[in-house]
């Protein structure tokens, strides 16, 4: 238990996936213009990627080391990946029209979300089991979610400011980043 | 001008007039995660541009083969079996660029720029041109790699390529090359190119600093959300 604790922590606060791991980092910039927005993002990623780091985990304890073929793990994870989302996206529509109304415009998104095969490759890495590599995949996405909604909590903030002409845009966003990333060194001592 | 479709032409496409890293701001995962030194940036844009030269030759070659409904997932495996190769080429033979740039490698088939120029090339292009292609945008992207790995080497650890080249007097800022600092010199980067109205700061022929075929979550980056207009209803 307290070993899913400190994988968990590490995941989520630690080593944030966008903040020190710049996984993820394309949604991060370019749908983190609004709060709501954001928390959708971020609700849709910690869907996908708990789902998904379960299932590449399976697949790769029972389908590829017992037929001795770890060497197409990158190929077999992408394809999971992508039949996973698709999936998603056709059950949601079906069963929970709700969910798939406010989650459904990000789905197609997540597919080229680096994370998302980042992930299920740390899992393998670093020779998580089924159950360390689902915690690991909800705690990345949790700390993805953390992130994307304060820099939109700080982006709304920024447009009311005097930003120099040149930084507008994409650079501002940037620099907010970086000192974010600095501020998570901060939680390098926890563990 | 030069003529179209040329290789000559590709090659200047892809390195100056479409660079994907100063122009359109394609896969900016690894632009600011193997950066730290000049040395991981050569290494990375000459492994992506492999990867992209071979993926595109085969995309081309296979373009009237490939139904159009299924064609991203044909495209993805491509990629993904070029990756694989060459991954396990890099361990045999670099195993210091191998363990230095890590998952990134793998990461490779979710490269914006591999898959973009897939779509946006390959897939309509004979296979000469297309191989071209290739080479230009990995060049390109190369260059846009080493150039901010140089940065940030001479800021984080007063050093070019392992040489040293400032001063001993000059204290290292280390944040430059840990993950903050790769914000701040390419926030500086697009600054500057904003200033002077080149690169990805210059203005298209419709007036916005948006490249409709880049691909999906990152050309809504590069749009500045432009693209999907999720939420501004």
């Amino acid at each position: 238990m307290g070993n899913l604790l400190i994988i968990a922590i590490g995941s989520a606060l630690v080593n944030n996936v966008v903040l020190s791991q710049f996984l993820g980092l394309c949604p991060f910039l370019g749908v983190s213009k609004k709060i709501e927005t954001a928390a959708g993002m971020g609700g849709a990623v910690i869907f996908v990627l708990t789902l998904s780091s379960f299932v590449t985990s399976l697949v790769y304890k029972f389908i590829l080391v017992p037929t001795n073929m770890t060497y197409l793990q990158t190929i077999v994870f992408i394809l999971v990946i992508a039949c996973l989302v698709q999936f998603v996206e056709m059950f949601l529509k079906k069963a929970m029209p709700p969910l798939y109304n406010s989650l459904g415009v990000y789905l197609p998104l997540i597919t080229t979300n680096c994370a998302v095969l980042g992930i299920a490759l740390t899992n393998v890495q670093k020779e998580y089991g089924i159950l360390e590599g689902t915690v690991n995949g909800l705690a990345t996405a949790v700390g993805f979610t953390i992130a994307i909604v304060l820099m939109a909590g700080i982006r709304e903030k920024i447009e009311f400011n005097d930003v120099p002409k040149a930084f507008q845009g994409f650079p501002i966003v940037l620099l907010t980043a970086g000192l974010m990333a600095i501020a998570f060194f901060g939680f390098s001592g926890i563990i | 001008m030069l003529k179209s479709n040329t290789p000559a032409e590709r090659l200047y496409n892809g390195m100056v007039k479409e660079n994907p890293t100063f122009v359109l701001m394609l896969g900016m995962c690894p632009t600011l995660a193997v950066t730290t030194s000049a040395v991981n940036g050569l290494g990375m844009g000459l492994t992506t541009a492999v990867i992209l030269m071979m993926s595109n030759m085969m995309i081309s070659a296979l373009r009237n083969i490939i139904p159009d409904k299924v064609r991203v997932p044909a495209y993805i495996v491509i990629v993904a079996s070029f990756v694989t190769i060459v991954q396990f080429l890099l361990e045999g033979f670099i195993p210091s660029l191998y363990d230095a740039l890590g998952i990134y490698i793998p990461l490779i088939v979710v490269n914006c720029i591999i898959l973009g120029r897939a779509e946006a090339y390959a897939s309509k292009n004979a296979v000469i041109p297309s191989i071209f292609d290739g080479i230009g945008m990995g060049l390109g992207f190369t260059i846009g790699l080493t150039c901010i790995g140089m940065v940030r080497e001479i800021l984080g650890a007063g050093q070019i390529f392992g040489f040293q080249v400032m001063p001993s007097s000059y204290e290292p800022l280390t944040i430059f090359i840990l993950a903050p600092g790769a914000f701040f010199v390419l926030a500086t980067l697009v600054a500057i190119m904003n200033k002077f109205k080149i690169g990805a700061g210059k203005p298209r022929e419709d007036g916005s600093t948006c490249s409709k075929d880049a691909c999906a979550s990152c050309g809504n980056t590069a749009c500045g959300g432009k693209m999907f207009k999720i939420g501004e209803e």
